[in-house]
């Protein structure tokens, strides 16, 4: 038996090579047909102006570290509720009180996290 | 099967010309592989031009919204070459890597960012039979993709080595980040009534379109699309009077042209899911399977200009909200999401199961069975209006009381001051 | 097993990406090739007939873990990390002790494993209806659990997060 899922993606990996040619091909036509008459002042970072003070790659609040966590937690619940919908039909009621349970679980922590003020952007 | 120049010819009008090229090849190796070439090739090339236009028909219809002209010098009254001589500009222009930037990062970005863009485009179906490919995970594809434009965000927001671009990066991540929470939340609706990820199933599900079923996870997917394509009112990842166009600004030429592209294939590409998912994609009233005398099929044809109509709909209202809406802040953008939206969407994904599950749905036909989603989705519109609108007086009372009280303290304490017409007007 | 090259190349790739992470200096380029190396690997899901698994792959750990590891890289300042290797010296042991180990699981496995049970793995259906069939009928209670290990995080999140805002008070 041939392998039947590399005959279902082919397409998908005929367009992934499509659109990396593609994506080398733009650049590569704009560097040739473009002037190469490079300069310091051409090529220092923009800041409006002025002269960089500094350090550009620097630290950062904490805030944005705490939404890419709480993403996180949300993804990995979402995804399990995938599944769950795409076989929503044949699962019956035990599918649907299985679902409210898990729910259930982490809405609780959802209200907790809310109450505890950590959605507050500061 | 023989090949005749007639035939072929009637198979590119009835757009079954794959099958038709199947048909004259017969069970090769090579057929399969050659007609997915060709395929890639058409979408491709399809997304590169249709951007073309889509920017001149931005320009032109926010234009007029804002009563100017927009383009009308190049290319005849309509400036309809004008983003022609755009890109062959952009094309001419130098590439410059800054000399403090990352060289890695800061050029592979804009690559990855247009890949992910045309990738997306392998699941949508244009017409009956014509798509990329029917995934039984399709709309899954679709966000697993877009996940890796947040990644190319985030290096071309490093690898610039620019402070604004950095910000920028930061605002984008959080944005991108925190609304796809909502989109797949939202998306689940219509997996849940469809039973299925597949685009086709979703729209062979659709006797009546799902935007008249579930009109609330309808506007939430549209809410999160506007952020995910960073679409005024959530362009402040872009904020030009704020943070000089963010996580691009050090791009320049060609490399520009790149964010900027796979911004407006991936807006279009968003209208596009929105049309598939909710309207019914090229389903109308069984048009596309309209057949006429003489061997000729044109539902397919029918069903891709439907398609088209209804993309493009959306995708002028994608334009329309730009022409309306002002900027958010990044605090409101969040707080609107992870306070208003996640509850709101989870809502909504246990109502329409609880109400999918009701003893007498199973006896009730397809349109009755809307109707009774429709009547909750009402209702459930209806709660959070309340909602929003107590908590809203809550808010003006709490805001009254603190003026009031500051107009106290600084009569009593600082007299003449400030003049009480003037604390008044506070 | 379908296709023994492409599993070979795939394997590869995901080796030397692997490889290159560790060896790479600029914690930025070692995330990129982790990135790839995650993506290999949801390549092999796929064809092992796993698509649901593989597309869960690339949303979860190229898409959201990645962020996640680029923030923190960002949140310590990338030029920072270089010059840490020194600093644990019995690191390499540890690790070559460990590795061994670990080859050496992989080999008892391989010898007294029944090769035809991967077999009957490849042959199921794995469109993602019945894996949530499977899901919530045979695996319900480890589903269940999951929400709890969920809100586990979730608590870990407000612990961590209140702890550095008190700090921030403090300063």
């Amino acid at each position: 038996m041939e392998n039947q899922i590399l005959v279902d993606y082919l397409p998908l990996a005929v367009l992934l090579l499509i659109a990396v040619i593609i994506a080398v091909i733009i650049p590569v036509l704009s560097l040739n047909l473009g002037p190469k008459r490079p300069t310091a002042r051409k090529q220092a970072p923009y800041e409006s102006g002025m002269t960089p003070i500094g350090e550009a790659q620097r630290r950062f609040p904490v805030k944005f570290y705490r939404i890419a966590v709480l993403f996180i937690l949300f993804d990995v619940d979402i995804i399990l509720l995938v599944p769950w919908a795409v076989s929503f039909r044949e699962l019956g009621y035990y599918g649907l009180v299985a679902m409210l349970i898990f729910m259930a679980v982490f809405i609780i922590g959802d209200v907790w996290v809310w109450k505890k003020g950590i959605l507050e952007w500061e | 099967m023989s090949f005749g120049i007639l035939e072929f010819l009637k198979s590119l009008i009835d757009l079954t010309v794959f099958d038709y090229m199947r048909g004259v090849w017969g069970d090769q190796r090579f057929v399969e592989p050659v007609l997915d070439l060709i395929g890639a090739l058409v979408v491709s090339t399809f997304c590169l031009l249709i951007v073309i236009f889509l920017i001149w028909l931005e320009r032109k219809v926010i234009a007029r919204m804002q009563d100017r002209i927009g383009p009308n010098r190049v290319g005849g009254k309509f400036g309809l070459l004008q983003t022609v001589a755009d890109v062959l500009k952009l094309l001419s222009k130098e590439m410059i890597t800054p000399a403090a930037a990352d060289w890695w990062p800061y050029n592979l970005a804009p690559l990855l960012i247009v890949i992910a863009s045309l990738l997306m485009w392998a699941v949508l179906p244009f017409a009956p039979g014509v798509l990329g490919v029917d995934l039984n995970i399709g709309l899954f594809y679709v966000l697993a993709v877009s996940s890796i434009s947040v990644v190319s965000l985030l290096l071309a927001g490093w690898g610039s080595n620019n402070k604004y671009a950095l910000l920028g990066a930061y605002r984008s991540i959080a944005q991108l980040v925190s609304y796809e929470v909502p989109m797949i939340l939202s998306l689940l609706v219509p997996i849940l009534l469809a039973s299925s990820m597949s685009t086709i199933d979703i729209i062979n599900a659709q006797t009546v379109p799902f935007i008249l079923v579930v009109p609330i996870s309808a506007l939430i997917f549209f809410i999160s699309a506007l952020a995910e394509t960073g679409r005024t009112p959530f362009d402040l990842l872009e904020a030009d009077s704020e943070i000089v166009a963010g996580f691009h600004i050090e791009y320049g030429g060609m490399k520009f042209g790149m964010f900027f592209l796979a911004e407006f294939i991936g807006t279009l590409f968003m209208s596009g899911l929105f049309a598939t998912v909710y309207l019914g994609g090229y389903r109308l009233f069984g048009l596309e399977e309209f057949v006429t005398g003489g061997g000729w099929a044109l539902g397919r044809l029918l069903g891709l200009v439907v398609f088209f109509i209804k993309m493009f709909a959306v995708y002028f209202v994608f334009i329309w909200v730009r022409g309306t809406l002002p900027r958010f802040r990044i605090d409101q953008m969040l707080n609107f999401n992870w306070k208003f939206l996640v509850p709101l969407t989870l809502a909504l994904v246990l109502m329409v199961a609880v109400v999918e599950k009701l003893p007498f749905m199973a006896s009730l036909g397809d349109v009755s069975r809307a109707g009774v989603h429709l009547f909750a989705n009402l209702l459930l519109g209806l709660v959070t209006l309340e909602i929003l609108r107590r908590f809203a007086r809550k808010q003006r009372m709490a805001q009254e009381e603190k003026l009031a009280a500051r107009a106290a303290v600084n009569s009593g304490s600082e007299p003449g001051n400030l003049a009480p017409e003037a604390v008044a007007a506070h | 097993m379908g296709n023994p090259i492409l599993f070979l190349i795939l394997a590869a790739v995901a080796v030397i990406a692997a490889v290159m992470m560790v060896r790479s200096r600029n914690a930025i380029y070692s995330a990129l090739f982790l990135v790839l190396n995650f993506v290999t690997i949801a390549v092999l899901y796929l064809i092992l007939n796993a698509p649901f698994i593989a597309m869960v792959q690339i949303t979860v750990y190229a898409g959201a873990i990645m962020v996640l590891f680029l923030f923190v890289i960002m949140l310590l300042g990338a030029e920072k990390l270089q010059g840490f290797e020194e600093s644990s010296k019995g690191q390499l042991w540890i690790a070559a002790f460990l590795a061994v180990v670990l080859i050496a699981t992989f080999a008892v496995a391989l010898i007294q494993g029944d090769p035809s049970s991967s077999g009957a793995v490849a042959g199921l259906d794995s469109s993602p209806s019945n894996l949530g069939l499977h899901l919530f009928k045979a695996y319900v209670f480890p589903f269940e659990l999951t929400g709890v290990l969920l809100l586990a995080a979730m608590i870990g999140v407000v612990v961590l997060s209140r702890n550095s805002a008190k700090r921030g008070k403090d300063a």
